[in-house]
């Protein structure tokens, strides 16, 4: 674990963790059981805390139940379904309102080439660490006069530095040599200027990292080009460059139901899938439980718990490499939701 | 035509800004090219550079040059990173001229290998406002504000250039991009005067897709894609992809128009400093540009015959320059095409 984010939570008398569940709306429900049945199934020392975020308006700000951030400050750690943000009535997004509550202000994401699921890309493997709390996501805008408008991208040297901080100190956490800042200074001088000049100065005290930089265009092309180049790379940058290139990443090892993700903060740590709520295949049994199942992984290694880890990832790796028959219809397959967790917990150690 | 270009005699005269990094190597390809064949144009060279200091000189003559010919072939000048040096020529020069329509040209090329096959979308990026405003401050120390602006002017000027060049090129589709679920403001006018221009096209498919989407779809679906219309940066983004998918910027060609101008020049502007000089720069992103050119000039018997030589020799494989995995330098490469001139 590194020194900045890390777990510190307790476990319990009966020698297990409690941990918040929101199941998510769409497709939340079916995939959130497929990890609470394999989770039971893997014997993994955790009770679930189910906590309902459903959001109401208060003084026109979007706010989530007060029993919910009970439970998660208690907890320290949640795992989270996809939510769905109310359209129109003024709710900003409540992936959004979950980030500025808990003060989540890194978004990893890790992808992975899946062993036994092929595309056109192979060895992908790279770690992306996106600013989680503000840039183009700011939600500042005006009109100025009609037909005009203004949206500010915001960047500070408070929220740089930590996002900053936790990229060097995972990298050090993990033996890895060398961290990326992806910017686009050439145009936004000032401001991805101000994140390229923290980078640097925070360079100096982490001596052992190599420290490089790259223009969002290069990243693009050479990511598309020869995903290889970024293995063994932490790559950092601000919100929209981040979010667009783990989009990217996705898409080169067979799309969102794979990618999973944790938003980091220095209380509590929130682990997601990359997708939304899928409403299109809501409650049909299609949904690929992979990325939460994943994300679930990357908690329990946030948790310590390195050898539930390894057994869940395992069997989630096995079963899709074991055929199209038990893979889901996003991996080209045939099985349902249900039919997968089984051929998981089947596959557990 | 939308614009008059300068002709003296039977001959037109076209500026021309060689550019900094590789803009030399691949200019000097087409004006080798060009002068085998007799095009009947005549080159007015403007040297500027973006390297170093003071260069405002050569900016201005620049300017004045295009104004004077209003079609011009230029190589990427270098913008340099750092927060005191000087804003990018080539954003200046594209809102000075007010060429505000970006228009890159991604396609597979027979005999360039490449993951992924059956790709044809053409990009067309708002060049003048949206992320690249150049208006940005720091209120206090450590907080610094950059403001993206969206017009519904420009978007609608925009949508309408996406639109009426399907219409032109026999293309079905046109897809907005943008990311309207964050920016509601921002992107939501330019998402909303895309489909209020698209009512005005019933014979074009229309539909917008949330960036991050589209960035996952470009690299695992990008048959599915024609046209694209989009603010100023997610274009940097889709055509570094889009590249990177059909085997390089070395490959892919492009302009920028105006009402008045058109300055045509590498699709996916790269610089290349890392390559300059070395004679290894593939010219083909510039060659295509130049048959643009020449379309645009009305001189397509030209057009076709590079282009067509080009395709050639790319298809047989035989000269090949190092981003295509080969040893070939630019002059080779060049040549190759000059003897399928004739
Ligand atoms: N876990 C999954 N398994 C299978 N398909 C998925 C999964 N997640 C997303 N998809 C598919 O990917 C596409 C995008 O879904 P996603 O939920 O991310 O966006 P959305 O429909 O905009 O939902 P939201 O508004 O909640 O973000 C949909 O077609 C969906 O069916
Ligand atoms: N015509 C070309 N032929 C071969 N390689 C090219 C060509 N154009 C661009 N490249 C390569 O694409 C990569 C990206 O180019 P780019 O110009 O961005 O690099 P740069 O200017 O050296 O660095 P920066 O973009 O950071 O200023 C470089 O490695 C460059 O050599
Ligand atoms: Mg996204
Ligand atoms: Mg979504």
């Amino acid at each position: 674990a590194t020194s900045v984010a890390s777990f510190t939570g307790q476990k319990n008398s009966n020698g297990k963790y409690t941990v918040s569940l929101i199941e998510g709306d769409g497709i939340g429900t079916e995939i959130s059981k497929a990890v609470k049945d394999i989770y039971h199934a893997a014997k993994v020392p955790i009770d679930w805390e189910v906590v309902d975020v459903t959001p109401t308006l208060v003084n026109g700000k979007t706010t989530i139940p007060d029993s919910a951030i009970e439970s998660i400050n208690r907890n320290k750690v949640a795992l989270k379904g996809p939510l769905a943000t109310p359209i129109g009535k003024g709710h900003v997004s409540m992936n959004l309102t979950l980030r500025r509550t808990f003060n989540l202000f890194a978004n990893v994401r890790p992808c992975k080439s899946v062993v036994g699921y092929k595309t056109p890309y192979e060895n992908v493997d790279t770690l992306l660490i996106r600013e989680n709390t503000e840039g183009e996501y700011s939600g500042i805008e005006h009109t100025v006069v009609p037909g005009v408008v203004q949206s500010i991208k915001l960047i500070t040297r408070e929220a740089s530095e930590r996002v900053i901080r936790y990229a060097y100190e995972y990298a050090l956490s993990r033996g890895m040599k060398k961290v990326l800042v992806v910017h686009k200074a050439s145009i936004m001088k000032v401001s991805d200027g101000l994140f390229l000049e923290v980078a640097r100065e925070l360079a100096k005290e982490y001596p052992s990292i190599d420290l490089s930089v790259e223009l969002i265009d290069n990243t693009c092309l050479r990511m598309v080009q020869d995903p290889a180049l970024y293995r063994d790379v932490v790559m950092v940058m601000p919100n929209l460059y981040g979010d667009i290139l783990s989009d990217l990443a996705s898409g080169l090892i067979g799309g969102l139901g794979l990618t999973p993700s944790g938003n980091m903060g220095d209380e509590v740590s929130i682990f997601e899938a990359v997708h939304g709520s899928a409403p299109d295949i809501a409650g049909k049994g299609l949904a690929n439980p992979t990325a939460l199942l994943l994300s679930s992984v990357m908690m329990l290694r946030h948790m310590g718990l390195n050898d539930n880890a390894t057994n869940i990832e395992q069997a989630v790796f096995g079963t899709i490499a074991s055929g199209p028959e038990n893979r889901t219809k996003d991996l080209k397959g045939t099985a349902t939701t249900s039919h997968f967790a089984e051929q998981i917990i089947k596959r557990l150690k | 035509t939308m614009f008059q270009p300068k002709e003296y005699g039977s001959k037109y005269t076209v500026t021309l800004i060689p550019g900094d990094g590789i803009g030399n190597e691949i200019t000097d390809a087409v004006k080798t090219i060009f002068k085998t064949i007799s095009v009947p144009i005549d080159w007015e060279v403007v040297n500027v550079t973006g390297v170093g200091e003071n260069h405002l000189d050569g900016y201005e003559e620049a300017i004045r040059s295009i104004n004077r010919n209003k079609v011009a072939i230029k190589g990427i000048l270098h913008t340099p990173v750092e927060k005191h040096g000087h804003t990018s020529f080539n954003v200046a020069l594209r809102r000075e001229l007010d060429i505000f329509a970006s228009l890159v040209l991604i396609k597979n090329i027979p005999g360039v290998q490449t993951r992924l096959d059956g790709i044809d979308m053409a990009l067309i990026r708002e060049n003048t406002e949206g992320e690249y405003s150049g208006l940005e401050h720091s209120p206090v120390p450590g907080v610094v504000e950059s403001i993206k602006v969206i017009t519904k002017r420009k978007s609608e000027r925009i949508a309408r250039f996406a639109f009426d060049f399907a219409l032109k090129n026999n293309r079905h589709k046109v897809t907005a991009i943008h990311k309207a679920n964050i920016m509601k403001l921002a992107d939501g006018l330019f998402r909303n005067t895309c489909k209020e221009v698209s009512a005005e096209y019933p014979e074009i498919q229309y539909g917008d897709m949330i960036v991050d989407n589209a960035s996952m779809q470009a690299v695992s679906w990008p048959q599915q894609f024609d046209v694209l219309v989009t603010p100023n940066l997610y274009g940097t983004i889709l055509s570094n992809i889009g590249a990177g998918l059909v085997g390089g910027p070395g490959l892919v060609p492009g302009v920028n128009l105006g009402t008045e101008h058109a300055v045509f020049e590498p699709g996916c502007r790269h610089v290349g400093l890392d390559i300059k000089g070395r004679g290894t720069a593939n010219p083909t992103a510039m060659i295509l540009s130049s048959a643009m050119l020449l379309r645009h000039l009305n001189l397509d018997d030209f057009a076709d015959v590079i282009s067509k030589a080009t395709y050639d020799v790319l298809a047989e494989g035989q000269v090949r320059t190092p981003d295509l995995g080969g040893n070939s330098t630019t002059d080779e490469f060049t040549m190759a095409v000059i003897n399928k001139l004739q």
